[in-house]
């Protein structure tokens, strides 16, 4: 393999793991404050993605063409709705199980997850079949030898880092991300202390799902093609990227996130060159047996939760 | 001890049994989509009807008080039903695939009802099932009872790489592994070349001591469908299985189980074995599904990755939440629910996976039990605390 090569495959490696981490962050913040599994993230991202492309749609028969706007309004509608509909969904369907066993909230946003689904397969214009999502970013390039850099996969991995350093100072620098902080420290204390603990939980899903917005239109322009069924598996790959750098910590999800696309990369590379003749689709089934090991082996992630339980 | 309890009379159970026999027989007769609607809503509204006259409540008790009684009458009632159909394939089909799905559903009950086992790889070890018996009637000549057992053995045998996992994560930990396997499976199935890849993989149709069941049988002009032969054959897994996991629930076992459903910290400090339960539980759970499956796949002559996405998975744990966690009786009604309408009301075929998740979104909102909660164990007949 030449160093071309290689680097191309770091690179695309990089940017996937750039979505799976921002995949990973909501799935960790939402775990931080209140000790649930969202599962619908996923397929808030996928309608995510759906809510840009149909921004853009609109936008075009509006007549606005210039790529810069169309970029940051879909950015916008896409990342705004989301967040309104993950705070919907942590008030009407997360808060109300608080006290009912940790399963019902799981299997109740993956069925959700299941409805979003299903939902844009039937109701949006020809929904099952895969959309081709427009190319808006400049695809000039540059070439080392077999290694090109696309200016569009720059432009994607540049504004990924910032979304996660953005959220990563929102919650490190300022009064709001004390109040996130502490309410995922100790619920109960926070509310003495006046912090108003719905709305800081409502607005944490809304940061999340935001996030899970940006990841759908960043896996929207780097693949140019969305389906209705890639929330599930991006949804899946967040989930286990998060668990494998530890729920609640958003360094963890990054780093799951970025060793998720590392274990498929190597499956894609080294399992053809290691066992001749088998198909490089094996990646995914390379990638979730280790993980299956690795939860052997570190149950509770990388970086391990603090857990003690009262009896 | 009978003397002392004054039994519930048979009767509220037995004319409930009737009444759904008849049911079943006018639902699966009726061709029209407005026969089908009318008989739907006319379900429901005669359900809340009775249970405003606390008939319902009355045939409960008459079911707990006589469960001997109660369980011939279900017997007997599937085989009226499928007496009545003796001729068609697709009636007889749909009830064979109920059966089968009772049996894949009582083993997650098992699993995720008493012992706390999640389990959203229900479609793979399903799968597991098919697919073993797909490669054992391809390239051996074994029996086909053996190949049955087999499948249901694989399963197991698969489903207990995952127990180290499993056991050493808690709560939404553990979820992951079986999401994880759930996906693994699918993507290397559809991938495998030799596993038939996205075309899936043809069998041939059982045959258990010279007795050929993808024969029908002729009386006159008549003829039996051949699907009779499997209908007999699931009814007997699913009552043997049903049987099984009843006992079990009833068992010092099944109070184990839920024992460490509920307070593992608790468990380990009477001495229970919070590892070995779990594992009886998984295993057998996965046995149970792995056996369902392979019996599946020779009736249906054919299986495909398509058929064990998580989605599957996930139809497999509503039909035990919408019935009750926990409760044999409700999963057994949610199955029939959940497989037959769709087949029968053509047009929320295409909408049902979406009807079905807002269906247990709602259940789990307003009636977390499920339509029928789980009672409190009852270990004599028809006593009353």
């Amino acid at each position: 393999m030449t160093l071309g090569l290689l680097s191309q495959y770091v690179f695309n490696g990089l940017m996937l793991g750039m979505i799976y981490a921002m995949v990973a962050v909501g799935f960790t913040l939402f775990f931080g404050v209140l000790d649930v599994i969202k599962f619908s993230h996923g397929d808030v991202l996928m309608v995510g993605a759906f809510t840009g492309l149909a921004t853009y749609l609109g936008l075009e028969a509006l007549g606005v063409d210039s790529a810069v706007v169309q970029v940051l309004v879909m950015t916008l509608v896409a990342t705004l709705s989301m967040a309104l509909l993950g705070a919907l969904i942590a008030k009407y369907l997360v808060l109300p199980l608080r006290l009912a066993p940790p399963l019902n909230t799981l299997l109740i946003t993956l069925m959700l997850g299941t409805v979003l689904r299903e939902a844009v397969r039937l109701f949006y214009p020809q929904g099952s079949n895969p959309k081709p999502f427009p190319r808006l970013l400049p695809a000039d390039a540059l070439s080392f030898g077999s290694f090109t850099l696309r200016a569009d996969s720059v432009i994607l991995l540049l504004a990924g880092l910032a979304a996660i350093v953005a959220v990563h100072l929102v919650i490190n620098r300022t009064k709001l991300g004390l109040a996130i902080r502490a309410v995922a420290q100790d619920a109960e204390t926070a509310r003495i202390m006046g912090i108003n603990f719905e709305f800081i939980v409502l607005l944490t899903f809304a940061i999340g799902s935001g996030m899970a917005a940006l990841g759908g239109l960043m896996n929207g322009l780097y693949y140019n093609e969305i389906n209705f069924g890639i929330g599930l598996l991006l949804g899946v790959i967040g989930f286990s990227a998060a668990v494998v750098g530890g729920l609640g910590n958003i360094y963890g999800a990054i780093l799951g996130g970025f060793l998720f696309s590392a274990l498929q990369s190597v499956g894609a590379v080294a399992l053809p060159a290691l066992f001749p003749g088998t198909s490089t689709a094996y990646k995914d089934v390379f990638a979730f047996a280790v993980v299956i090991i690795f939860m052997a082996w570190r149950p509770t992630g990388l970086i391990a939760e603090k857990k003690s339980e009262r009896v | 001890m009978k003397r002392l309890l004054a039994p519930a009379s048979a009767f509220p159970a037995l004319a409930s049994m009737a009444g759904i026999t008849l049911f079943c027989v006018l639902f699966l007769h009726a061709e029209s989509q407005e026969a089908v609607m009318g008989l739907t809503v006319g379900a429901v509204v005669a359900l809340f009807l009775l249970a405003r006259f606390g008939w319902n409540a009355r045939a409960a008790a008459s079911f707990a008080g006589n469960s001997g009684a109660g369980q011939a009458s279900v017997l007997v009632g599937v085989l009226i039903v499928a007496a009545a159909f003796y001729d068609q394939h697709f009636p007889l089909l749909m009830l064979t695939t109920v059966l089968l799905y009772i049996v894949v559903c009582l083993g997650l009950n098992l699993q995720f009802g008493y012992a706390g086992v999640v389990n959203f790889a229900g479609a793979a070890f399903f799968g597991i099932g098919c697919y073993t018996a797909a490669v054992l009637t391809e390239h051996t000549a074994l029996p086909h009872l053996l190949v049955v057992l087999a499948g249901g053995v694989m399963a197991a045998a698969i489903g207990s790489l995952l127990i180290l996992p499993v056991l050493r994560t808690y709560g939404h930990y553990a979820a992951l592994v079986t999401i994880a396997f759930g996906i693994l499976f699918r993507v290397f199935i559809e991938v495998n070349d030799a596993l038939g890849g996205p075309q899936g993989m043809k069998l041939p149709g059982m045959e258990i001591f010279g007795w050929k069941l993808n024969e029908g049988y002729a009386f006159g002009d008549s003829e039996l469908s051949f699907y009779a032969n499997y209908l007999l054959l699931a009814l007997v897994m699913a009552a043997v299985a049903f049987m099984l996991v009843r006992r079990l629930e009833r068992s010092w076992i099944g109070l184990a189980l839920d024992a460490v459903r509920l307070d593992e910290t608790a468990c380990a400090a009477f001495g229970i074995d919070v590892a070995r339960w779990k594992i009886t539980a998984f295993t057998l759970g996965n046995f149970l599904i792995g056996l369902a499956g392979s019996v599946y796949a020779m009736m249906t002559g054919f299986v495909a990755p398509n058929a064990f996405t998580f989605g599957d998975s996930l139809i497999l744990v509503s039909i035990v939440i919408l019935g009750g966690i926990g409760n044999p009786w409700g999963l057994t009604v949610a199955a029939a629910i959940v497989l037959m309408l769709p087949e029968k009301l053509q047009f929320i075929q295409e909408y049902r996976l979406l009807l079905y998740s807002g269906l247990v979104i709602l259940i789990l909102l307003f009636r977390p039990g499920g339509l029928m909660p789980r009672q409190v164990r009852n270990y004599l007949p028809g006593w009353k605390p």
